[in-house]
């Protein structure tokens, strides 16, 4: 496994006029409606505990006003804690100065927005080149880099547009080459495709996922949509009312949900489409007689398919050429269904 | 006689009331109480608790002419120690309205003309507005209009350009600090609401009518205040999401002050251009009563000496002018604003 890079410690935010305060009543064991009841104070964000990898896609998801934006405004402090450490690379961000804290969102991080956020006044080229100017780079540099990703994120020649003349999802590309025109490691995507039509949507998500093939960039990314959450992430931390409910595999998540709030999520997706063979597998000891090979990264639909709805089959899973385990139909077809409709089922 | 004698003495303030008599000058009032008989006050008549009146019954106490009389001393008693500081602080001011009314009287008409024209051009781009610019003037050199209408334009740029230097700072600290804000938009609404008269008076004894820092002054302190005000607005209206992304990508607040938010605030900045420029054209017509040169002597002689014509064709010469800074400032605005639009 890869490096931590981005690691949450122990994190609170309090919103409100004397935090501090606050902040003893919640250590003291308040909870968070009592605090606003009889202090006037918000617990944005309570003991978050999250280690982000290099190279991988965090996602972050939770409902509306759970806490998702705040979160990632720690990642640059664009908000200061109330207590707790963020690190990055091992350092605490929040022992940065003004200058240590400006250079490191100079360099080190990059950010794309809901709402798009491209200066109204520049055109597209100048747009994506501004993480390169704030750094005070060569005009040529600038231009130079400003084009490559321009033409990396599909928009070669709208350079001399300006944002309103184009549509929503073109501004967010151009909001996502600015992004990689900073050459930062880590990137934080607040909603980032929230704002854009299905399709668009679905469009972005294979682009991000096509150059995150490439770039291997530790991308920390917030929604509050389970099917994009599935689709990009690596690791899966779901937010409720400011503190962490669960987080881990996707796919485990989708299979063994700890809590009633991540079932609601969890029931309405198409579960055949989103779980793989991997995650329904059993060990290969013993077995004979398979219908077939099937890849581990197979979806469960594919295999449906394939079996044309035989559940007396099964198939030798293999991943790059190795046996890595078995998969029996029955298995698959009630991974199928959620894991607490079932229980419910067998107490009727 | 006195009303309140007793209620005074009641306080026990007897002997004090009786120690000093109030030498001061005598008042009509008091005059023609002398003259007339005493007069039995029914309760109908009692008078209000007011300066002269308790004088009348406790000469200690202060007349109202003498409290006036201690307001002008205190004026004066601070005048001078002000003036040490303010003359040498505002004598550039001077040097400026000299400076460009000579300028602009030095060019030839044939010259001084096509600048302007040039000018309008380069803010505007409108071919109409620069030859409605160009029939206005040729008019008004016409009839003789020429140098006091010049004169004016000369004060406008000077005490715009003078607004516009200071106000655009302070607009921008004000967007920056919600104290200062707070201190601030009273003193600006009471500098704009004030009849410009009232504060003509402190600016009389401060400084000589000769000089011209004088109507410069009175001019500035008016049309500062929408620059000011559209300045800390146009600041405070930024989107929220650019400047946070702004803050995200590492800028220095220089950075982003130059590079996101005036350029962002500049169509509200520049509508408090237009505005200021408007409330200069509009003051330096009333300065003209502490000798500001211009289109609004005219109107002045025009009231003082009956000359109706005068009156009316340099007041119809101000209109032109007004119209001529509206529209070329609004079209310089709107040019703006089409190519920044979001
Ligand atoms: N500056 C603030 N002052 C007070 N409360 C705040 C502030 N910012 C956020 N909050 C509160 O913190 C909670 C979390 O807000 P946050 O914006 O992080 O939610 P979110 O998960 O991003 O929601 P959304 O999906 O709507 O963007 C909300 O209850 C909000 O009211
Ligand atoms: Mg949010």
């Amino acid at each position: 496994m890869s490096d931590i890079k981005v690691s949450i410690q122990g994190l609170y935010k309090i919103f409100g006029d004397n935090p501090d305060t606050a902040m003893q009543h919640v250590a003291d064991g308040m909870d968070k409606a009592t605090l606003l009841d009889e202090h006037g104070h918000v617990l944005g964000l309570q003991d978050i505990n999250v280690d982000m990898r290099a190279g991988e896609v965090t996602v972050i998801m939770g409902l509306s006003g759970s806490g998702k934006s705040t979160l990632i405004r720690h990642i640059n402090r664009l908000i200061d804690p109330t207590a707790g450490k963020v690190l990055i690379d091992g350092e605490n961000v929040l022992d940065y100065d003004a200058a240590q804290l400006r250079e490191m969102r100079q360099r080190r991080m990059s950010m794309v927005f809901q709402k798009f956020a491209l200066l109204p006044h520049r055109t597209v080229l100048q747009n994506a080149g501004m993480s390169p100017r704030i750094r005070g780079e060569e005009a040529e540099a600038i231009e130079k880099a400003a084009q490559k990703w321009l033409e990396r994120v599909g928009l070669a020649g709208f350079e001399d547009s300006y944002p309103h003349q184009l549509s929503g999802g073109m501004q967010q590309r151009v909001g996502l080459a600015r992004a990689l025109a900073s050459d930062s490691d880590i990137m934080l995507m607040d909603e980032a495709f929230s704002a854009l039509d299905p399709l668009i949507r679905s469009d972005m998500q294979d682009l991000l996922l096509e150059l995150q093939k490439d770039l291997h960039k530790t991308i920390i990314f917030i929604t509050h949509d389970l099917d994009e959450a599935l689709k990009l992430a690596d690791h899966l931390v779901i937010l409720k009312d400011g503190y962490v409910v669960q987080q881990g595999e996707p796919q485990h998540i989708l299979l063994n949900p700890n809590d009633p709030y991540i079932e609601d999520f969890v029931s309405d997706i198409n579960r055949a489409r989103v779980l793989r063979v991997r995650s329904v597998m059993k060990p290969v000891n013993g077995y004979a007689d398979f219908a077939g090979v099937v890849d581990a990264d197979d979806t469960l639909e594919n295999l449906i398919e394939l079996s044309e709805g035989d559940t007396t089959r099964r198939y030798l899973v293999q991943r790059d050429g190795d046996d890595v385990g078995v998969l029996d139909m029955k298995a698959l077809v009630r991974a199928l269904v959620p894991q607490h409709t079932a229980d419910r089922g067998s107490i009727r | 006689m006195a009303n309140y004698e007793s209620a005074l003495n009641a306080l026990g303030l007897e002997e004090w009331c009786s120690s000093e008599a109030n030498d001061g000058p005598v008042t009509m009032a008091e005059l023609l109480a002398r003259a007339g008989a005493e007069k039995e006050t029914s309760a109908w008549d009692i008078p209000f608790p007011s300066l002269d009146t308790l004088n009348k019954a406790c000469p200690p106490i202060p007349r109202a002419r003498d409290m006036t009389d201690g307001v002008e001393q205190a004026f004066i008693d601070i005048k001078n120690p002000l003036k040490a500081v303010l003359d040498p602080l505002t004598e550039p001011l001077s040097w400026a309205l000299d400076g460009s009314l000579a300028l602009f009287q030095a060019l030839p008409w044939y010259v001084l003309i096509p600048l302007l024209l040039l000018l309008v051009w380069a803010v505007t781009r409108s071919g109409r507005l620069v030859g409605f610019v160009a029939v206005s003037f040729l008019f008004l050199s016409f009839v003789d209009l020429y140098v006091p209408a010049i004169q004016t334009l000369s004060i406008i740029f000077v005490c715009t350009a003078i607004s516009v230097l200071l106000g655009v700072p302070i607009g921008i600290l004000m967007a920056r600090s919600n104290t200062l804000q707070r201190i601030l938009v009273p003193v600006l609404d009471m500098l704009q609401t004030l009849p410009t008269f009232v504060y003509l008076i402190p600016l009389i004894y401060l400084f000589s009518v000769t000089e011209s820092k004088l109507y410069g002054i009175a001019i500035i302190l008016y049309a500062v205040v929408p620059v000011v005000r559209l300045t800390n607005l146009g600041i405070r209206l930024v989107d929220r999401d650019v400047i946070e992304a702004a803050d995200a990508f590492g800028m220095t607040a220089r950075q982003k002050l130059l590079g996101v938010q005036i350029p962002l605030a500049l169509p509200n900045i520049m509508a408090g251009v237009n505005q200021t420029i408007m409330m200069s054209l509009a003051m330096v017509v009333i300065a003209s009563l502490v000798s500001a040169p211009g289109l609004g002597v005219l109107v002045l002689q025009g009231i003082r000496e009956l000359e109706l014509g005068v009156g009316l064709v340099s007041g119809f010469a101000i209109v032109l002018l007004a119209i001529i800074l509206d529209r070329v400032t609004k079209a310089s605005l709107a040019r703006i604003n089409t190519t920044q639009s979001h």
